[in-house]
């Protein structure tokens, strides 16, 4: 049984516009089905706008799911109050871009890393100490004394994503969201976050949703890789098969696009679809990507949405050219 | 060899604060010849957009030390008095994008009336005519010419940053100083905008100075590289010699931590976070994160020529 | 601690709000002595008790320290009491055979000051059976000439206002014109008459000239009894009194200006801080909860915000008289729902979107606790420079609606001493020191909060600070 099953799930919001509020929907996620081991990684990427966060936070129930179902751990959670939620918290863990302003600028890091605890009922100020301890060790800010003290600012942007990290985990949760939890960081310490998501990933068993903008680092993270392109998944395999063998005609131009360092790149002009993704208010019908694709059959691409088609075991994409 | 286009030495640029002075560029040297791209590659706080501001002079206003010399075409800017490097330099044959300038467009004025700000300031044209070349810049960015009529909230990240680049394209400069001009930018757009970049250079014959923290990114354009690590340059090559064989350790060490899509390699990363540019070590500032670490880093270190122009600031590269 | 070390250092490197923190500090320093020198309910007694307990002092006399800087010197108050024996004081009562005695006092004094006095009064204190005493009392100036001034029964408890004895003065500048051989103005007060020198300069008050010199007033009384006890006490008012002068009411202005120091502090402070809070806490529950709770929340704000804050509180106060502290209530309760409500607002509902707060949710935290303990301490340094700063304004609406006369009548405070002087024509009259000394601190206590908290605010919001 995988630790979360997500089936065809949506989450729209609704917008009003005009002076008469007409009503309408930004259709943020649109269907989007998606299952996870425990201790496996999946990483969802996407240009910003795409429905990757809102997915995040929908399956975290932050937002209430439009439709669909969300399965964690054998239990329904799609419509569960928040008081039912309750210990659906403990075993889910966030952690956000920009660690800065995820974490209270005006508590310390003792107290950053208490409140989970003391929100769960943990009511043993030594067990507290001692899990606060702990966790910080597995995200090694040490030594610990010296951290328990200082405010969020007095830390580098490297080792506040390792507090946020360290809260994330202090729960013992089985399945963390990382939302571009190293996008905000420099080159030299993003590499060091994302070793240490998988060491954790490793030694507990964590599942871990991934959600990028960046491509490149996913190869060194993940197992499975989903490309989400204006609320729909258009297409997921393998880490190592979605890079060297891409179909889906958006996955192609994003990796066509991402330099690698090489000196030679500077010649080159690269091939960029043209046109920005779709209004999510009033999307295109038919494929969304179709009004930017190269490979588009008119009149059925830009018509009929394309079903979810599994070319080879593993790798599906959702693109009338493999029907 | 060519007179390089611009000649960067010794600059310095300090700045006070409450909690005293920050070194920001401390003694950066490097060249540029006539339509190329230089690359400043840097971490964030580690100086670069201080560095390219010193060099249009838009100095904060509580600097507290700014010395060098800056030679343009020839002369050295840093003896131009204000009145004159307003009216011939900035804006004019330098320009300048700075980070987020996208986000600044002021919502509320056309785009065309925005743009053409300069052309009324600093050359005295007439409206009409300087809509027409607005226009054509436009078009040059790749945006159609009605857009002009356009507010910048009808256009979309990438067509505004767009439209930041066509502006600063309108005096016809000789050199584009662009700070993180894709930072905010998905990544097609990001290949749009590069793409653009790239066919200027090439047409235009425009020479560049382009600041990033993406070294994949930097070798989309430059064809020289400065890598800077707190407000000092590490390292000045060209770019074959810097991709393929990046030399000071910092450098390395960089390069190793940039994920790489099509080419499997180890990744690494550099422990630790860069000095305090309030109170810099004496020694090499690299020195306390550097594997190669030796008794000597505690003394500052040499600036190693490689080439005539290229240099590494490591007393690895000493010669014995 | 080192972080409130920290601040401190940071705060005193400005000028401005060192000024402003060591004036706080002396107000502070004034409140603690006032509150515990002059216990509340002396201080209410002292002020309320009017012209009885105030026999003493003179009538809107001037702070004393302003002989300081006048070439004349201005008399301060001599008292000369025969139950307080003392120098220039001498009483005899003798028996005189069965049924009389003689009574004999006198009251010897220098005056040496450059101007006349407010008032000279006599009070008696007697006991006797059946028939007063009667007295004659005699005025001798420095030049030994011996003026009678009256001759009276005495009741057990009475007094002879010299200074206002028509007759006396009428006989008196009958005396003189024949003297002078000039005839005397019908308003030549009396004091001149007692105390000036006897020339042709006595004619207008403006330039009568002080007699310089040893005084006396004798009483020659007679009781047709046997144990008849009398006392008396001379009291020559002069025109200045304690630090801080007196008013309309004899009363010492000094207790008014003290007190009114911890009375304005704690007012404006307890106001702007409740006000603050609370404003707060609706701008944080209005941000999270949005939807009905804000909706409510927001129309009562607009309509509290519509209302004319001043002249509702002008209204009601008018109608209904407060004592202060009730009025502090008010005040407070009329300005929670202010325009405070939607800037705290507005910044809740960007901090709701900040990402601390969307993990603080995502581990569980209650609605409660995410306004308490993740909303408000937030925005909590931010506002302490707009509550420094507002402490002036409330210090400020107190002294305004006591000014007005709408205050508390009766609270020691600065605005009720303006008022009283306003009401008291003290500026047709001179009497300048009577609105410049509550006016002073006042303006001491709004200028130490305002440059306390425009300090604050350039360290807090560094977007204002100068680099």
């Amino acid at each position: 049984m995988p630790l979360l099953d997500i089936i065809d799930l949506k989450k729209y919001f609704e917008v009003k516009r005009g002076i008469f509020g007409s009503k309408g929907y930004v259709k943020a996620v649109d269907g989007v089905s998606l299952s996870l081991e425990r201790g496996e990684s999946v990483s969802i990427v996407g240009e910003s706008g795409c429905g990757k966060t809102t997915l995040g936070k929908t399956i975290l129930r932050l937002y209430e799911p439009t439709d669909g179902k969300i399965v964690f751990d054998g239990k329904d959670i799609t419509h569960l109050t928040w008081k039912e939620l309750s210990w659906y918290r403990r075993e889910t863990g966030l952690v956000q871009q920009d660690p800065s302003g995820a974490l209270p600028s005006f508590m310390t890091v003792k107290r950053i890393l208490e409140e989970p605890l003391i929100i769960h009922k943990v009511k043993d100020k030594e067990e507290r100490r001692e899990r606060i301890y702990k966790v910080l060790e597995q995200v090694k800010l040490t030594p610990v004394e010296d951290f328990l003290e200082k405010y969020p600012h007095m830390l580098s942007g490297g080792q506040q994503q390792r507090l946020v990290i360290a809260r994330s985990i202090i729960l013992r949760p089985k399945l963390i969201i990382a939302d571009e939890p190293v996008s905000m960081l420099d080159a030299s310490v993003r590499v060091e976050i994302l070793k240490l998501l998988q060491n954790l990933q490793r030694d507990y068993r964590l599942s871990i949703i991934y959600i990028t903008h960046d491509l490149s680092t996913t190869r060194y993270f993940s197992e499975r890789i989903c490309i989400m392109y204006a609320g729909h998944i258009v297409e997921s395999a393998e880490t190592r098969e979605l890079l060297t063998n891409p179909l889906h005609p958006y996955t192609r131009a994003l990796l066509n696009v991402i330099p690698d360092p090489d000196p030679s790149n500077r010649f080159i002009i690269r091939e960029v679809p043209a046109g920005e993704p779709p209004n999510l208010l009033n999307p295109p019908p038919g494929c969304r990507f179709s009004p930017r694709c190269r490979n588009i059959m008119n009149g059925l691409c830009d018509v009929k949405e394309p079903p979810v088609v599994e070319v080879r075991k593993g790798h599906f994409v959702k693109c009338w050219l493999y029907v | 060899m060519a007179e390089p286009h611009l000649t960067v030495k010794n600059l310095v640029m300090y700045y006070r604060t409450v909690r005293g002075e920050v070194k920001a560029v401390d003694n950066v040297s490097f060249s540029l010849p006539r339509s190329k791209t230089v690359a400043i590659i840097g971490e964030s706080g580690c100086g670069k957009s201080s560095l390219a501001k010193s060099i249009i002079k838009l100095l904060p206003r509580n600097v507290s030390v700014y010395k060098g010399v800056i030679l343009f075409d020839g002369v050295d800017l840093m003896k131009m008095d204000e009145e004159s490097f307003r009216r011939d330099i900035r804006w004019v044959k330098i320009t300048y994008v700075p980070q987020a300038a996208l986000n600044s467009l002021n919502p509320v004025i056309k785009i065309g009336e925005q743009m053409i700000e300069p052309l009324l300031l600093h050359f005295k044209m007439r409206k009409t005519e300087a809509l027409e070349r607005a226009a054509k810049a436009l078009k040059t960015v790749g945006i159609s010419e009605e857009f002009i009529n356009h507010y910048p909230f009808e256009l979309s990240g990438g067509m505004r940053q767009r439209v930041i680049i066509a502006m600063s394209m309108l005096t016809n400069p000789e050199l584009m100083v662009l700070d993180e001009p894709t930072s905010s930018l998905d990544v097609l757009t990001q290949a749009n905008i590069i793409n653009l970049l790239k066919t200027i250079k090439r047409d235009l014959k425009l020479s560049m100075i382009f600041i990033t923290h993406d070294v994949g990114l930097s070798s989309e354009l430059a064809d020289r590289v400065a890598v800077m690590y707190a407000g000092q340059i590490v390292e000045f090559a060209s770019a074959d010699e810097f991709y393929r064989n990046p030399k000071h350790p910092y450098s390395q060490k960089l390069m190793d931590s940039v994920p790489t899509l099509k080419t499997d390699k180890k990744l690494d990363f550099i422990p630790g976070s860069p000095p305090s540019l309030l109170n810099p070590p004496r020694g090499c500032r690299f020195a306390e994160r550097c594997p190669y670490r030796f008794e000597k880093c505690k003394e500052p270190p040499p600036v190693i020529n490689l080439s005539e122009e290229f240099y590494v600031r490591c007393w690895l590269y000493e010669k014995r | 601690m080192p972080r409130l070390k920290h601040f401190f250092r940071q705060l005193l490197l400005y000028k401005s709000a060192t000024v402003g923190l060591a004036i706080i500090l002396g107000l502070i320093a004034i409140s603690i002595y006032t509150v515990f020198s002059i216990p509340y309910s002396d201080a209410i007694k002292l002020w309320r008790a009017g012209e009885q307990y105030w026999l003493d002092t003179p009538r809107n006399a001037l702070p004393s320290w302003v002989n300081l800087f006048l070439s004349k010197k201005l008399p301060e108050t001599i008292i000369l009491d025969t139950e307080n024996p003392q120098v220039g004081v001498s009483k005899a009562i003798i028996s005189a055979g069965e049924e009389s005695s003689v009574i004999k006092v006198e009251f010897v004094f220098d005056y040496r000051y450059d101007d006349f006095p407010s008032e000279i009064n006599l009070f008696f204190k007697s006991s006797y059976n059946s028939s007063p005493p009667r007295l004659t009392i005699h005025w001798v100036k420095p030049n030994g000439e011996d003026i009678v001034l009256k001759s009276m029964l005495v009741a057990k408890d009475d007094r002879y206002y010299i200074s206002n004895d028509e007759k006396l003065a009428r006989r008196l500048r009958s005396t003189f014109s024949v003297k002078l051989n000039r005839t005397i103005g019908y308003d030549l007060p009396i004091l001149v008459l007692l105390f000036a020198q006897e020339d042709e300069s006595l004619l207008d008050p403006g330039t009568a000239k002080v007699m310089k010199g040893t005084y006396r007033l004798w009483i020659d009384g007679i009781a047709f009894e046997k144990d008849v006890k009398l006392d008396a006490k001379l009291v020559v008012y002069g025109k200045v009194y304690g630090w801080a002068g007196t008013d309309h009411l004899r009363r010492d202005l000094g207790i008014a200006l003290l007190w009114g120091t911890p009375i304005a502090l704690s007012f404006g402070i307890t106001a702007s801080v409740s006000v603050a809070l609370i404003q707060i806490f609706i701008g944080a529950l209005c941000a999270w909860f949005g939807g009905k709770v804000d909706t409510v929340l927001q129309r009562v704000t607009e309509i509290f915000m519509v209302l004319p804050f001043l002249p509702t509180l002008i209204m009601i106060s008018t109608l209904y008289k407060f004592n202060i502290w009730v009025l502090l209530l008010i005040v407070i309760l009329l300005s929670i729902f202010g325009s405070g409500v939607k800037n705290y607002r507005a910044m809740f509902l960007q901090i709701k979107e900040f990402p601390y707060v969307e993990a603080a949710r995502a581990y569980g935290a209650s609605n409660f606790r995410i306004v308490t303990y993740y909303l408000i301490p937030k925005v909590l340094p931010t506002i302490i420079p707009s509550m420094v700063l507002s402490v002036a304004d409330f210090v400020f609406l107190e002294a305004a609606l006591a000014i007005l006369g709408l205050g508390d009548p009766l609270a020691p405070t600065w605005g009720k001493i303006i008022n009283d002087a306003y009401v008291n024509g003290a500026l047709y009259k001179g009497l300048y020191y009577w609105v410049l000394e509550p006016s002073v601190m006042l303006a001491l206590t709004s200028l130490s909060f305002a440059m306390l908290g425009f300090t604050l605010d350039k360290i807090f919001n560094p977007k204002l600070r100068e680099i």
